[in-house]
């Protein structure tokens, strides 16, 4: 037991470090529920559009993203775009592979909230003389967004969740920093339960909150 | 850039990509049996009165879903060799996938539960139904049929899930596809029969599931 405090006293000697993983994963995280939030939102208006092709396009997109792992997608990002001339760091490239996952899972959440909005409700505007425009923009989209606010936050907590894998291309996130932990103090089970608790601290507000909301 | 793939390589590397299918198809389905069994478990404790039996459910249903499976893949890998059991990475790995999936599938299975109304359970028991009767024979038969789509749904998750056992060096279709990059030097062709490989299972449960849906909206169509 006396060696276990110890080990711990040892480890949160490490606190820079783990401050920087979690500063990371934080960071990552951030840019993929902002960009990925707003390109999911369009991407899922234009699969719910009426018009056959573009919701066809953007469905077999995000089918092909929805369907494979995350860390496979995170390997072609990282090395496959060189190949092709592309040169990416490790940091851009997660922050890519994060972007684009979040938004073809939001993509599919928007979509089937704007079909949950009643017909009625647009022939309704279309005769209050809205334009097609307005009519997304103050009818659908409204009500659309309230209904898949639940699902949205608990897919941002996927999401923090799924950044956990840029620490396989070296990325210094909160998991890259237990292995840091491991290295120095040869006890994974308290270092893998010290980072945990950072994820813990991240995500379990965000499940309550989804929670919350579902039950309204 | 398909049309430069190099065939020959691919179809040399053709037993690999079996191998490591077959592996991901076997690691997901014994993590599977493994989340149904940890996820009734689960749910039947948390659904319980008793705060000692359903404290422990709802901490571990509340920890596994709010941290990462790479974390809780670590935890163990790195862990369990303190407490002095050692076994080979690929039970590591079914044992982390199962524990994380269970959490999810307990969830499901409960919220199938809350979607019978209570009065049944009440009309039930005024005819005269003991506790495991108003289960087995009037709540469970109405809430498995909504649960299936949500537990292929798990699957489909489970099985992308699986890809990150290639990290602690068990052979599945992505540690495949790197083999195929580090030995062969061919990553574009690793990664396209991996890709290839995941998107097969993908659609099969995708199918799958959207079959079913159609069936249990409309059993007459049958």
């Amino acid at each position: 037991m006396n060696l276990v405090l110890e080990q711990l006293m040892d480890m949160l000697q490490f606190y820079p470090v783990l401050l920087k993983g979690m500063g990371m994963t934080l960071a990552i995280s951030l840019i993929g529920i902002v960009v990925g939030g707003l390109a999911g939102f369009l991407l899922g208006i234009g699969r719910a559009s009426r018009i056959q092709p573009l919701s066809f396009a953007i469905g077999v997109y995000t089918d092909i993203f929805r369907g494979t792992p995350v860390l496979v997608q995170l390997f072609a990002v990282f090395f496959l775009l060189p190949e092709v001339g592309i040169e990416l760091d490790s940091f851009a490239a997660g922050a890519i592979t994060l972007t684009n996952i979040a938004a073809c899972f939001i993509s599919e959440i928007v979509a089937s909230g704007i079909r949950a909005v009643p017909r009625g409700q647009l022939e309704a505007a279309a005769s209050a003389g809205l334009t097609r425009f307005q009519q997304m923009r103050l009818i659908v989209l409204p009500q659309a967004t309230r209904m898949v606010i639940p699902s949205l936050v608990g897919q941002f907590v996927l999401l923090v969740k799924d950044s956990s894998v840029v620490s396989a291309i070296g990325l210094l996130d909160l998991t890259r920093s237990g292995w840091i932990l491991v290295q120095s103090i040869p006890n994974g089970l308290l270092a893998f339960a010290l980072i945990g608790l950072g994820y813990f601290a991240i995500c379990y507000p965000m499940l309550y909150l989804s929670r919350r909301l579902e039950k309204r | 850039m398909l049309l430069d793939l190099n065939w020959r390589v691919m179809g040399e590397s053709l037993p690999l990509f079996q191998t490591g299918f077959i592996s991901t198809l076997s690691i997901s389905l014994a993590a599977f049996v493994g989340a149904i069994t940890l996820g009734v478990l689960a749910c039947v404790m948390s659904l319980q009165s008793s705060r000692w039996l359903r404290a422990p459910a709802v901490v571990y249903i509340d920890a596994i879903r709010a941290t990462p499976l790479l974390a809780q893949l670590y935890f163990l890998y790195f862990g369990l060799p303190l407490l002095g059991v050692t076994m080979p990475e690929i039970a590591v790995g079914v044992l982390a996938l199962s524990l994380n999936s269970g959490a999810y599938v307990s969830e499901i299975i409960r919220s199938g539960i809350m979607g019978i109304p209570l009065g049944q359970m009440e009309a039930s028991a005024s005819a005269g139904l003991s506790y495991s009767q108003q289960m087995r024979l009037v709540i469970l038969p109405q809430a498995l049929r909504p649960m299936v789509s949500p537990l292929i749904g798990q699957a489909i998750v489970l099985v992308k899930d699986s890809s990150l056992l290639s990290l602690i060096s068990v052979l599945e279709l992505t540690r495949a596809g790197q083999t195929l990059s580090s030995d062969r030097f061919m990553p574009v062709e690793g990664m396209v029969a991996t890709v290839i490989g995941y998107l097969a299972i993908y659609y099969s449960l995708k199918l799958t599931a959207a079959a079913w849906n159609r069936l249990s909206v409309s059993p007459s169509s049958l």
